[in-house]
C-alpha cells in the first residue's frame, strides 16, 4: 500500500496520468518517486510534489491501494484508465478523476473537480462530499459519455451531471445542477433531493429520478402515469409517488422521467391529462 | 551548407533509380553532381531507404473548413496533444491538427509538399494565413472553380477563351495552383435546396449540364497549360452505384487527350466506386474502375484510403454532407460561400464491424493493387475524409504486404470479408512502386519539376527511413516497416536536416507555391464584374485578391498561357 502526501500547496494545475493502482503495481516506491506529472508548463516527478511512503499490510486481493492523504484539488486525471485496485483520497481532488476508468474503486472522502468519472465504462466512484460539473459527462462536444460503472454522491452536484450517458448507474443524494441526464441515452441517474431543472433534456432513453423539487417539466416531456415506486438498482428502490413523464420527444426520445409527487404540488395539473 | 548522404538504397524512380546505392550531394538547398566530401556534412543512410520528400497531391490541411473543423470537434483536441519541445511549438488535434502539428507531423513521417485541395476563392486569404503558419512542408491550395458564377455563365456562352482568362486572373488573385471542380453543378444547385444526380442534369437558373463544366474547365486548363490537370470530385460522390457516374466523368474527356497525357484526376476515388442500388446492396466497383483506368492513360487519381477510426469529414460538396448528417445523425456544419461553392463538415467513426465502412476500406486497396500502373494512382486517405494522414504507414504496410492485408480482413465485417475481392490479390507492391505512389508520380501528375525526384538541379527534399530492404522482408516484417514509415531517420527540407530520428530537430519554413498565369493580354476586369462584386458579394472588389506579400515565403510558378 503506497500513501501519498502532498508537499506544499499546490499552485498550478498538476496533471497525474501516473496516480493509478495499476502503474504502482509491483514498484518500488523509488520508482514510484520517477514517474512523471506535469506542474503548469514543467514536466517534474512525483516525488517533487509528493511524499511517498509504502506501508505493509495485509491485502488478499494483491491489488494495489494508494491513499492520499491531503489536499489534492489541483490535481488532475487522478486514476485515470484505472482498470483493478483502489484510490482513497482523505481530501478534495481536481478535474478528470478516474476518467475513462473500466474497473476498481475510487473513494474520495472530500470533493471532487469536474468530470468525475468522465467517460468511464466500469468500476465504482464513491464521493462523501460534493461533485462539481459534468459528473460522468464526456469532454465538450465528445457523445461518449459513460458506458458503465457507477459514481455514488453523498454531496451535491453542478450542472450536466450523466450528460450524453449510454450505461451505468449515478445516485446523487444530494442537490444536482441544471441539465441532469442531458442528451442521455440509457441508464439511470437518481437525485435523492432537488434539481435545478432541465432535467432529461434532448433525453433519448435511460431513466432520471428526482426525488426532491423539480420546478418544472420541459415542455417536451409528456405525462405517462402515476406509479408508487421506482427500482432505482438491483436493492435499491426510491418510494413515491412519482410523475412519470417520458420524452425528449424533440428527439423522438423514450426516456423515462421520474418526479416526486409529494415535492411537487405545483405539478399536480398534469394529472388531468392522464 | 553541403551534405552528403551515403550508401542509402536508393528509390528515385522518375530517374529510374531502384534500390541501387548512390551517394547524394546537397548544396544550398538543390541535389547537385558532387560536393566537397572533406567539407561536407555526411550522413551514413547505409542499411536505410532513401526517396525524395513525400509529396501529398490531395490533403484538406488549411482554410476555413479545417478551422470550422477544429472548432466543431473539441473533443478531437483534447486526446491528442503535443507539448512544445525547444524547438516545436505545442499543438493539439487528431484528425484536424494545428497548423504547426501538421507541418511536424508530416515531416516527421518524410513528406515534404502537401497541396490543399479545396480553397473557396473567397477565403484565400484565410488559406494562405493558416499556410504562412504550416512549416517545414511545401504548399498549394487549389481554388474551387466549379460552381463559380463567372465561369458557368462563359461556358454557357461558350466563351471559352474569356473564361480561360478569367480562370488566370482568379488562379493569380487566390494564389492558386490547380482547377478544382467539386460534385461540378451540384454545389450550386445546392445553394437552391436541389443537387445535380448525373452528368447531364440542369444546374437550376445557369443551363448547363456538369458535363459541359467539366469539359470547359479541361480545355481551360489545356489553354492555360497548367502543370495539373483538372482535380475531379466527381458527381454523386458518396452514393451506392455511383461507379457509373465516376466513369462516365472519366469517359467525357477521353477525346481532349493530348499524346496520352493525364486531362483529368478523379480524386479519392474510393469515394466514387461503389456498386449497389442502396447500402444494403453496396459493393465495390473497384474492378470496373480499375478495368477503365488500366486501359485508358488520360487518367490518374488517388485513392481515399479509409482508415477504421474517428475522424472528421470535410469537403465543399455540400449537399453529400447534408446526407451524411442525416446517416449518422451526428452533429454539422454547412455553409454557402456566397457565388462560389458550399461545405459541410460531419464528424465521422469509421468501424470494422459495419459492412459499408469494411467495404469501402477494401475498394481504395483494391484500387490501388488492380490498377496495374502505378503512375496513376496515388496514396491519399482525403485527409481527413478518409482517416488523418497520420495513417500513412499503416496503407504502406498494406500495399506492401498480404499479411498486413489478411490480419486486417480478419477483423472485419464478416459479410464484407466475404465479399472483398482483397484474398484473390496477391499483388504486394515494393518499394520502387510506393516512391512512386507516395512521391514521384504525385509529383508528375502535379507538374512540380523539382519535387519528386533526387537528380540534380532538384529540391533538397529527401526522406530516410530506417529499414533494410536487403536484408528484412517487407511483406513479412510489416510492422517494422510500419514503424520506419512512421517515423523517419531523417527528413531533409531545402538542403537542412528538419527531422532526425522521427523528432523535428529544426524549423524550417515551406514555400507557398502558386501559379503566376501569364496570359497574352492582361485580364480585363470589367465595370460590369465590379457592379457585381458590389451586387453580391460581401468583399470589394478592391479587397478581394490575395497579394502577394500575404504570403510570407512566395513561390511563384511562371506559366505561358496560350490566350
Amino acid at each position: 500500500m503506497i500513501t501519498l502526501y502532498p508537499k506544499k500547496e499546490f499552485k498550478f494545475p498538476i496533471i497525474a496520468d501516473c496516480i493509478n493502482p495499476e502503474v504502482f503495481q509491483n514498484k518500488k516506491p523509488e520508482e514510484i518517486a520517477r514517474l512523471s506529472v506535469w506542474e503548469g508548463n514543467k514536466q517534474k516527478k512525483l516525488a517533487e510534489l509528493f511524499n511517498i511512503e509504502e506501508t505493509r499490510t495485509e491485502n488478499p486481493s494483491g491489488k494495489e491501494v494508494i491513499t492520499i492523504k491531503g489536499d489534492v484539488g489541483k490535481v488532475r486525471r487522478i486514476g485515470a484508465n484505472m482498470k483493478e485496485g483502489e484510490i482513497v483520497v482523505y481530501g478534495n481532488v481536481g478535474m478528470h478523476l478516474g476518467e475513462e476508468m473500466k474497473g476498481g474503486k475510487i473513494t474520495v472522502h472530500g470533493n471532487a473537480g469536474g468530470w468525475a468519472g468522465s467517460m468511464m465504462k466500469g468500476g465504482t466512484i464513491e464521493i462523501h462530499g460534493n461533485a462539481g460539473d459534468y459528473l460522468g459527462a464526456p469532454y465538450r462536444g465528445c457523445s461518449e459519455g459513460m458506458h458503465g460503472g457507477k459514481i455514488v454522491v453523498y454531496g451535491n452536484v453542478g450542472n450536466e451531471a450523466g450528460a450524453h450517458m449510454r450505461k451505468g448507474i449515478i445516485k446523487i443524494y444530494g442537490n444536482a445542477g441544471q441539465f441532469a441526464g442531458f442528451r442521455m441515452r440509457d441508464g439511470t441517474i437518481y437525485v435523492e433531493k432537488d434539481s435545478e431543472g432541465r432535467a432529461g433534456a434532448c433525453m433519448t432513453n435511460g431513466k432520471i429520478i428526482v426525488g426532491g423539487f423539480l420546478e418544472s417539466v420541459l415542455p417536451t416531456f409528456t405525462i405517462d402515469s402515476v406509479k408508487g415506486k421506482v427500482k432505482v438498482e438491483e436493492d435499491e428502490t426510491a418510494q413515491g409517488p412519482f410523475y412519470l413523464f417520458l420524452g425528449d420527444l424533440t428527439e423522438n426520445g423514450n426516456g423515462k422521467l421520474y418526479v416526486s409527487k409529494t415535492k411537487n404540488p405545483h405539478l399536480s395539473h398534469y394529472e388531468r391529462l392522464l | 551548407m553541403e551534405l552528403l548522404i551515403k550508401n542509402g538504397f536508393v528509390y528515385d524512380p522518375l530517374n529510374g533509380v531502384n534500390g541501387e546505392k548512390i551517394d547524394i550531394a546537397i548544396k544550398d538547398g538543390k541535389i547537385v553532381d558532387k560536393v566537397n566530401e572533406r567539407k561536407a556534412r555526411k550522413i551514413d543512410a547505409s542499411g536505410m531507404v532513401v526517396m525524395p520528400g513525400g509529396v501529398d497531391i490531395h490533403s484538406h490541411i488549411a482554410g476555413s473548413k479545417v478551422n470550422a473543423g477544429r472548432l466543431l470537434r473539441p473533443e478531437d483536441h483534447f486526446k491528442d496533444f503535443e507539448p512544445k519541445t525547444p524547438v516545436t511549438r505545442s499543438g493539439v488535434g487528431y484528425s484536424i491538427p494545428s497548423t504547426f502539428t501538421t507541418g511536424y507531423r508530416y515531416a516527421r513521417m518524410g513528406y515534404t509538399t502537401v497541396m490543399d485541395p479545396a480553397m473557396p476563392p473567397l477565403e484565400a486569404k484565410h488559406t494562405h494565413e493558416e499556410f504562412n503558419d504550416t512549416p517545414i512542408i511545401d504548399k498549394a491550395s487549389y481554388p474551387l472553380l466549379g460552381d463559380w458564377w463567372f465561369v458557368l455563365e462563359y461556358l454557357r456562352e461558350g466563351k471559352i477563351e474569356e473564361c480561360a482568362r478569367h480562370v488566370a486572373w482568379m488562379l493569380n488573385a487566390t494564389k492558386g495552383y490547380a482547377i478544382k471542380l467539386v460534385n461540378p453543378g451540384g454545389l450550386e444547385a445546392w445553394g437552391f435546396g436541389h443537387n445535380v444526380h448525373g452528368l447531364d442534369d440542369q444546374v437550376p437558373y445557369f443551363c448547363i449540364t456538369p458535363r459541359e463544366i467539366i469539359r470547359g474547365l479541361s480545355k481551360v486548363n489545356r489553354l492555360l497549360n497548367l502543370p495539373h490537370t483538372i482535380h475531379v470530385h466527381t458527381n454523386n460522390l458518396g452514393k451506392p452505384g455511383n461507379y457509373v457516374t465516376a466513369l462516365e466523368t472519366m469517359k467525357c474527356v477521353e477525346d481532349l487527350a493530348l499524346e496520352n497525357k493525364p486531362v483529368i484526376h478523379i480524386t479519392h476515388c474510393q469515394f466514387s466506386a461503389f456498386k449497389g442500388d442502396d447500402w444494403r446492396t453496396f459493393e465495390s466497383g473497384a474492378e470496373e474502375i480499375a478495368n477503365y483506368v488500366n486501359a485508358h492513360s488520360h487518367v490518374t487519381m488517388d485513392m481515399g484510403q479509409v482508415i477504421f477510426t474517428d475522424t472528421t469529414t470535410m469537403t465543399a460538396d455540400g449537399p453529400f454532407q447534408y446526407n451524411l448528417y442525416e446517416l449518422s445523425g451526428n452533429k454539422w456544419v454547412n455553409h454557402d460561400v456566397e457565388t462560389e461553392t458550399s461545405s459541410g463538415i460531419v464528424p465521422f467513426h469509421y468501424k470494422r464491424k459495419s459492412y459499408v465502412h469494411a467495404v469501402q476500406w477494401s475498394i481504395a486497396l483494391e484500387l490501388a493493387l488492380l490498377i496495374k500502373d502505378p503512375w496513376k494512382i496515388f496514396m491519399t486517405t482525403d485527409h481527413p475524409n478518409g482517416g488523418p494522414f497520420i495513417a500513412y504507414p499503416k496503407i504502406i504496410a498494406w500495399l506492401m504486404s498480404k499479411k498486413a492485408r489478411e490480419k486486417t480482413l480478419k477483423k472485419i465485417n464478416p459479410k464484407a470479408r466475404a465479399r472483398s475481392l482483397l484474398p484473390s490479390i496477391d499483388r504486394e507492391l515494393g518499394f520502387y512502386d510506393m516512391a512512386i505512389m507516395t512521391r514521384a508520380g504525385q509529383a508528375k501528375a502535379l507538374g512540380l519539376k523539382s519535387k519528386g525526384h533526387l537528380g540534380v538541379g532538384a529540391d533538397a527534399d529527401i526522406a530516410i527511413y530506417n529499414f533494410n530492404p536487403e536484408t528484412t522482408d517487407p511483406s513479412k516484417k510489416y510492422k517494422t516497416l510500419r514503424k520506419a514509415f512512421k517515423r523517419a531517420a531523417y527528413t531533409i527540407k531545402d538542403g537542412k536536416i528538419a527531422v532526425k530520428d522521427g523528432e523535428v530537430v529544426k524549423h524550417v519554413e515551406g514555400a507557398t507555391m502558386w501559379l503566376d498565369v501569364q496570359t497574352s493580354e492582361p485580364v480585363e476586369i470589367t465595370e460590369e464584374m465590379k457592379r457585381r462584386f458590389k451586387e453580391y458579394w460581401t468583399v470589394e472588389y478592391e479587397n478581394y485578391p490575395v497579394t502577394e506579400h500575404y504570403l510570407e515565403v512566395s513561390r511563384p510558378i511562371l506559366v505561358k498561357a496560350d490566350v
